[in-house]
């Protein structure tokens, strides 16, 4: 029996979106998680940190409730933009965004931190901004905490349940994510559909990590 | 110029009071010297921006680069110092000739890096990756990059002071060429008082935050514990 692929298509696709809005988003708040010197660091340090040590459930529940059209942000995002972020793409993308963001942003700190801080202010004194030496110095020479990132939050998007259950609601061809599918066809007890879901992922997960480490190593030797 | 800066510093042995005024020729050649942790360093960072005296002036070319009095402080990037660090401080992701390339400002002749390159004697190694270079060949692109900015003062912090002796000999004949032949002025800091004598017309030797004496080099370097030393300057420094 043919098995319907939509889950699959659509996990691919909100981790693909998921990760590039987390690139965007992501490097500058590294950035300023790891040179500002402000008062408010700890506090944004351990909001990001957040979706790490809470269950999925609380993270999807509150999203649930503050972007549903009963709740000021959820009525103003409807009447103003004409979305509808509940139950719908958009809101578990935003749901993703927000679980995976640690797994983003983490790594990319991690590597702003321990760069040379020599290097930074021979870019300033060679009369480069901020901007230029970010993207010119500082980003080329942490590309593998970059790539941890980048691999970490998609493969994490990939294999999400809590969240994207709670936003989403598993509508078939919009918000049933391949997890959710898997966790569908095992209630209704077709474990051969669940096992079809469930061994891609296991081998595209696998893939995915094997050329994370193929690159990462090629990677160490460049630099 | 005129340098005048006021910090209160860290060392191991507890905080003390960076109190310097030095008044600088243009053109001149300069040294910092005395032990490390007396502040040397911290006074080429202060002129080139990167630290923040309590209070001060730094006037170079009769541009205000920090007035504490008049709350001018420009970022690093609007003062035109060239700055040569100990440890290279070459970008590892850039080829030699990309070193270069990156400290052009926009719209500059890019033929100006091979005419650097080819002033510090590396035609040759233009796609060179630093990994690729020995000590002293990165520190030419450094003292090359530094210089291609036309900056108004150039900063050596100690930039010999990693180098083994021979090439350290041979890179102070360099940049002692560089010097004659761009006239820029400089601030050169060591630790090595043949290499401040060697290379600067006058010597401010510091000791805790303070200048203690200054001069030519052979009236800094006088009394009982330089005579030696002094001797041997004179019957030429480098090897015997």
């Amino acid at each position: 029996m043919p098995y319907d692929l939509a889950p699959l298509g659509l996990s691919l696709k909100l981790a693909t979106v998921t990760t590039i809005v987390l690139i965007l988003i992501g490097i500058p708040l590294a950035y300023w998680l790891a040179f500002s010197r402000t008062r408010g660091r700890p506090f944004l340090e351990a909001l990001v940190s957040m979706p790490l040590v809470l269950p999925p459930t609380v993270l999807g529940f509150y999203i649930l409730v503050f972007l549903s059209p009963g709740h000021a942000l959820g009525a103003f995002l409807e009447r103003i933009l004409d979305v509808r972020v509940v139950f719908s793409f958009t809101g578990l993308v935003i749901g993703s965004v927000i679980f995976s963001l640690p797994f983003m942003v983490n790594p990319i700190k991690a590597g702003f931190q321990n760069f040379p801080c020599a290097l930074i202010e021979a870019a300033y004194t060679l009369g480069k901004s901020r901007r230029q030496t970010l993207v010119s110095v500082i980003i080329p020479n942490t590309k593998s905490s970059l790539l941890t990132g980048i691999v970490m939050s998609f493969a994490h998007t990939m294999g999400e349940f809590g969240v994207v259950l709670m936003i989403g609601g598993g509508i078939p061809h919009h918000t049933r994510v391949a997890s959710i599918a898997i966790y569908n066809e095992v209630e209704a007890m077709n474990y051969s559909a669940a096992n079809f879901y469930s061994m891609i992922l296991v081998v595209f997960s696998m893939a995915v990590l094997a050329l994370f480490y193929a690159l990462y190593r090629r990677h160490g030797e460049v630099v | 110029m005129k340098i005048f800066l006021k910090k209160t510093l860290m060392a191991p042995e507890g905080p003390f009071n960076l109190h310097v005024d030095l008044d600088i020729k243009e053109g001149e050649c300069v040294s910092l010297f005395g032990r490390s942790g007396c502040g040397k360093t911290s006074i080429l960072r202060m002129i080139a921006g990167l630290q923040s005296p309590q209070e001060g002036r730094v006037e170079v070319a009769g541009d205000a680069w920090f007035d504490s009095s008049r709350g001018i402080d420009l970022p690093p990037q609007k003062r035109h110092a060239g700055f040569v660090f100990q440890e290279y401080s070459l970008f590892p992701n850039m080829t030699v000739e990309e070193n270069l390339m990156f400290a052009l400002r926009r719209g500059e002749e890019t033929a100006r890096v091979g005419e650097y390159l080819g002033l510090v004697g590396l035609k040759g190694l233009e796609r060179r990756y630093p990994s690729k270079l020995s000590g002293g060949q990165k520190q030419r692109v450094a003292l090359a990059r530094a210089l291609l900015r036309h900056p108004k003062i150039l900063l050596l912090d100690e930039p010999l002071s990693a180098l083994d002796v021979q090439t350290r000999w041979r890179l102070q004949d360099e940049v002692l060429r560089l010097y004659e032949k761009t006239g820029i002025t400089t601030i050169l800091v060591s630790h090595d008082p043949f290499e401040a004598m060697k290379l600067s017309g006058r010597i401010f030797m510091m000791e805790a935050g303070r200048i203690v004496r200054s001069g030519e080099p052979q009236n800094v370097f006088c009394g009982s514990e330089w005579e030696a030393f002094f001797r041997m300057a004179k019957n030429g420094f480098g090897p015997a």
